[in-house]
């Protein structure tokens, strides 16, 4: 643990918004018992943009679920500004995610029934402090498309619908699961672009799952996971702008 | 087995639930055309059965008083095979332990071998032997019911004569299923029986040695029945005959062929509409269902499988679902047909049954079952072979919605997101919504359908025992008395009023038209039995002249105005020309009325009455039938609240056990269609819940999206549903009438009420059967990327 601390950036850990502490994840399918993650300490920091990298089955996923309130801990702690979540109750856990988290995935699941504004103002409706769906479509360059059902908008539009709708309600946390994994690397930078100017503007704590390591190069601090356990973590001295990223 | 083969039970076994309310539907429309074909069917061929193995005759004729030897020249009009001559009369009998009068049909028997036509089933006992004028053999409900057993003893007035008879033996007859007393509507196994007697003793008790007053014969096959009753009729006229009749229109005969045809049609018309019904919506649920493999036929076809291979994969997966719902239909039709028989034949005492279905119904059943399943399950895969396979294993594309309608309105701010998703959904997929509409809507109106036959045979008896019949009891009389006779009456204990008639047997023509009836001559001052026109309307019978039931007139083509010819069968047998004055709807029978002083006048007879209805004080009722029965001039009793007792109890057994049947299936089906909907709702949409829940909706949030399209959809059902349950209503009704019934058009609106509820009911648990799917929703699995 002590290690870990020395890699986090300055700052106390008073602000840190999620804490885990020896998190671990069992999953039993019939006979096979999978550990997905074997005690796993993380802090996230306000304002911070973190991207967790690793192999598939390493566990980051599993991370980022028990972190959004998807799934709960086997064992561990797991707390939001100093709140238990592995506590709650699924009532708790709704409400959590209601008011304190946006998810953005990789196949974006945009309501296809609802217009991109629609799909927005179905986050804003039931949040807290939301801002208006204008306001966060126009936060990720689709001020001119929002009354596009998601079937008339090309992928790396839907995507970026998906962020405003996660940002909508002024998030604590904002969790994106591959969030470029379907797109082309010019959809995806421009995806990129989106949820960095809404981590910079909004201040907005943001994890982010890749494959990319090109990616990492916008984080403050990179993660990699690997069985279940996080193996490294890097400071960036400076984080690029997603606009100056290739793959 | 190979893996395909595998997968495919595997399939299945995962789709059970599904596959059961499915087959579930599937067996409601087939059960229902077995049961109602194969109840039919065996009614009809136990009653040919009974009929050809006890000989029951093919012409039946009444006459006053004709010479044994008249016989033999009956025998002879070509085309009769046999000819038994007979006693027939009415008197009134005195049960043990029993108070009111009990009306009995004294009918002659040869002494010791019985009759040759219209054979006794003999239940118990024995026949009647020579030189015991004492015996008599009841018929077996009649004796049931009042608990008679061999060796008893019941008096009846005999011409006049008080007798006690002892009861010999029990039995039934096929000239007899339908044990209808005179005057009665239902029959009434305590307060009529047939009484048969040896033919000695009951033509020496009226006189009638080397004579009869009924013969019975039956044709040869291919001998046509009306040439032989006109011939009869030219023997039997200056005998005092009152019409020979065929066998389709002697009385128990008659009411068994109508209570047939109603079978029919209800045996035809609903279970079409059912089957059809239950075949449509079964193919689109499949045809969904299949729809939701579509990854899944992608992946075979990326595998190489051809076209048939796979589309032969799944119509065996739509086979083992249609074909376990047909066979459950199948059993459980036949089950419910064999109830369903025996209770009738409980009924009809059928001494026996006959219940060999054929296989007509239940191939009918299966095959459109089967085939609409199939050809449900072969658009599906068809339009998931058409596409390239690495399309068809993607997830589809989004559909594409349109803003239209209300929603592109400036009304469409009046609906949050949730509720938006929930319209656009249904406006998206209107084959799907239409088939939850038409689910409901089936449900709701098939009910309404059922129950109304309560409210119809309710208004039925509103206006028949109440509206029309006002009279407490109304006994007919052994032959016309004069008018004195009612003056008897108004003086016996408890009599508050006497209100005399006269029915006669007539034979009414109009062109080529005839038709065998009776006209009752009634006062047109009449408040006890009144002329009763279903609109309201009390007629007073006029001066002079004819008031045909509306039925009567339109088969003989007349209207107000015009003339029919009245031929008399009784007494001087006159034939009359008389013009219709009025016409009135009714619903039961065919009667026609005229002013009862006009008849007798045309009857060229001094006034006089048949029968005679009384109102009554309640409380001196035993009296009163104490001397009644002791009177030798009474024929016959019947009582009005008995009448209404027993039109309830019949109509009960019979109605009823068909209303619950009928519920059960449209409950069948509405949770088969709302729980089947549902469920591939889920499953198609399950990634955009899962999506919601991860976004903060909670469990009641996604319930009311998935199921607010079923409420929305089952409420547009609900009236529609009753619209068309009064057209079915409708339907039926037209099809139900028969000469002898016409049932009313009455939906009263506890039956909308009750079908409404009965299908939310059933609509509410399908969608709480779901629900509990809903709230153990996988949220991580919408996260899960392929990796």
């Amino acid at each position: 643990m002590a290690e870990a601390a020395e890699k986090q950036p300055a700052g106390s850990i008073d602000q840190a918004t999620l804490t885990t502490r020896a998190v671990t994840k069992v999953y039993r399918t019939g006979d096979v018992v999978v550990h997905a993650l074997r005690g796993v300490d993380l802090d996230l920091f306000e304002s911070e943009l973190v991207v967790l990298l690793g192999p598939s089955g390493s566990g980051k996923s599993t991370l980022l679920n028990i972190l959004g309130g998807l799934d709960v801990p086997t064992e561990g702690d797991v707390r939001f500004r100093g709140t238990d979540l592995a506590a709650m109750t699924p009532d708790a856990l709704t409400r959590y995610r209601r008011d304190h988290v946006g998810f953005v995935f990789q196949f974006y699941n945009l309501i296809p029934s609802l217009t991109a504004k629609e799909n927005v103002a179905l986050v804003t409706e039931i949040a807290r402090d939301p801002m208006t769906p204008d306001d966060a479509l126009a936060l990720v360059g689709l001020a001119e498309r929002m009354d596009h059902f998601p079937a008339q908008l090309s992928g790396g539009e839907q995507q970026r619908v998906a962020i405003a709708r996660a940002v909508a309600k002024r998030p604590e946390i904002l969790l994106c699961d591959e969030p470029t994994g379907a797109l082309d690397s010019e959809t995806g930078i421009q995806v990129l672009e989106a949820i960095e100017y809404v981590n910079r503007e909004v201040g907005t704590t943001t994890a982010l799952i890749t494959h990319n390591t090109t990616i990492s190069d916008m984080a403050d601090r990179v993660v990699s996971f690997s069985d279940g356990l996080i193996v490294d973590v890097a400071i960036n001295k400076e984080r690029r702008h997603a606009r100056d990223l290739h793959w | 087995m190979n893996a395909l083969n595998r997968k495919l039970f595997r399939d299945v076994w995962r789709l059970r639930g599904q596959g059961l309310a499915i087959a579930l539907v599937v067996a409601s429309g087939v059960a229902v055309l077995v049961l109602s074909l194969s109840t039919m069917e065996a009614l009809r061929e136990t009653m040919d059965a009974y009929y050809d193995r006890y000989r029951f005759a093919h012409v039946f004729a009444g006459v006053k008083r004709a010479p044994e030897r008249l016989a033999d020249r009956i025998a002879a009009i070509p085309g009769v095979q046999s000819v038994e001559t007979r006693v027939v009369e009415f008197s009134v009998l005195d049960v043990p332990g029993f108070d009111e009068p009990v009306t009995g049909s004294l009918v002659s028997i040869p002494e010791d071998d019985g009759p040759h036509l219209n054979r006794l089933v003999l239940r118990s006992g024995r026949l009647v032997r020579q030189g015991k004028s004492d015996e008599v053999v009841l018929n077996e409900p009649f004796a049931e019911a009042h608990g008679l057993q061999l060796g008893d003893t019941l008096d009846a007035i005999i011409n006049g004569t008080k007798r006690s008879l002892r009861v010999v033996g029990t039995a039934l007859s096929p000239e007899h299923i339908y044990v209808l007393g005179p005057g009665a509507l239902m029959p009434d196994k305590k307060r009529y029986g047939i009484l048969w007697m040896g033919q000695d003793a009951l033509a020496g008790a009226y006189d009638l040695e080397g004579a009869f007053n009924d013969v019975v014969l039956t044709l040869m096959r291919g001998a046509e029945p009306q040439d032989v009753i006109d011939r009869l009729d030219t023997l039997l006229d200056r005998y005092g005959g009152v019409g020979a009749i065929a066998r389709k229109n002697q009385i128990s005969n008659w009411f068994l062929t109508n209570e047939m045809q109603q079978m029919r049609t209800m045996a035809t018309v609903l279970p079409s509409i059912f089957l059809t019904i239950a075949a449509f919506l079964t193919n689109m649920v499949l045809s969904r269902l299949i729809a939701t493999e579509r990854s899944e036929i992608g992946l075979m076809k990326a595998f190489g499988y051809g076209t048939f291979a796979i589309g032969w994969h799944y119509l065996k997966m739509v086979m083992i679902i249609a074909g376990l719902g047909i066979l459950i239909g199948w059993l459980f039709g036949a089950w419910l047909g064999r109830f369903n028989t025996q209770t009738y034949a409980e009924i009809y005492r059928f001494p026996f049954l006959l219940y060999r279905p054929s296989p007509m119904a239940f191939m009918i059943s299966g095959l459109v079952s089967l085939s609409s399943a199939m050809l449900g399950a072969l658009i599906a895969v068809r339009a998931a072979i058409n596409l390239p396979p690495a399309e068809a294993m993607r997830p589809p594309a989004p559909p594409l919605y349109r803003n239209r309608g209300l929603l592109a309105t400036g009304f469409g701010g009046w609906f949050d997101q949730s509720t938006r998703m929930i319209l656009r959904q249904m406006v998206r997929w209107p084959g799907r919504s239409l088939v939850t509409i038409i689910g409901i809507a089936t449900t709701v109106s098939v009910m309404i359908m059922t129950l109304q036959w309560l409210d119809s045979i309710d208004a039925l008896e509103v206006t028949q025992f109440q509206d029309a019949q006002r009279q407490t009891l109304m006994v007919s009389l052994t032959d016309a008395k004069s008018e004195d006779a009612r003056f008897a009456f108004k003086h016996m204990p408890g009599v508050l009023a006497v209100e005399p008639a006269r029915g006669v047997t007539v034979r009414f023509t109009s062109g080529l038209r005839t038709h065998r009836g009776s006209i009752e001559g009634v006062l047109p001052t009449a408040r006890l039995q009144v002329v009763f026109d279903t609109s309201g309307r009390v007629i007073a019978v006029p001066d002079d002249g004819l008031v045909l039931s509306s039925v009567l007139a339109a088969k003989l083509e007349v209207g107000r105005g015009d003339s029919v010819t009245v031929k008399v069968l009784e007494g001087r047998r006159p034939e009359l020309t008389l013009p219709v004055v009025d016409i009135f709807d009714t619903y039961i029978g065919t009667p026609a009325y005229m002013h009862l002083d006009a008849l007798n006048r045309h009857l060229r007879e001094p006034p006089s009455l048949q029968t005679v209805s009384l109102f009554a004080d309640e409380n001196d009722l035993p009296s009163l039938f104490a001397e009644l029965k002791e009177n030798p001039s009474v024929a016959g009793v019947v009582l009005r609240q008995a009448a209404i007792d027993m039109f309830n109890e019949t109509l009960g057994q019979t109605v009823l056990i068909f209303v619950w049947i009928f519920i059960g299936f449209a409950c069948t089906l509405a949770i088969g269609i709302v729980y089947n909907g549902a469920r591939i709702a889920l499953s198609e949409r399950g990634r955009e819940l899962a999506t919601l829940r991860v976004l903060g909706f909670g469990t009641t949030d996604i319930t009311y999206i998935l199921l607010g399209e079923v409420a929305i959809l089952t409420l547009i059902g609900l009236p529609l549903g009753c619209l068309l349950g009064t057209g079915l209503c409708w339907v039926m009704n037209t099809a139900f009438a028969t000469e002898l019934f016409r049932v009313p058009l009455v939906i009263e609106a506890s039956t909308y009420g009750f079908s409404v509820v009965f299908s939310v009911v059933a609509t509410v648990i399908s969608a709480a059967l779901v629900q509990r799917r809903l709230s153990r929703l996988d949220l991580i699995a919408v996260l899960k990327t392929r990796e």
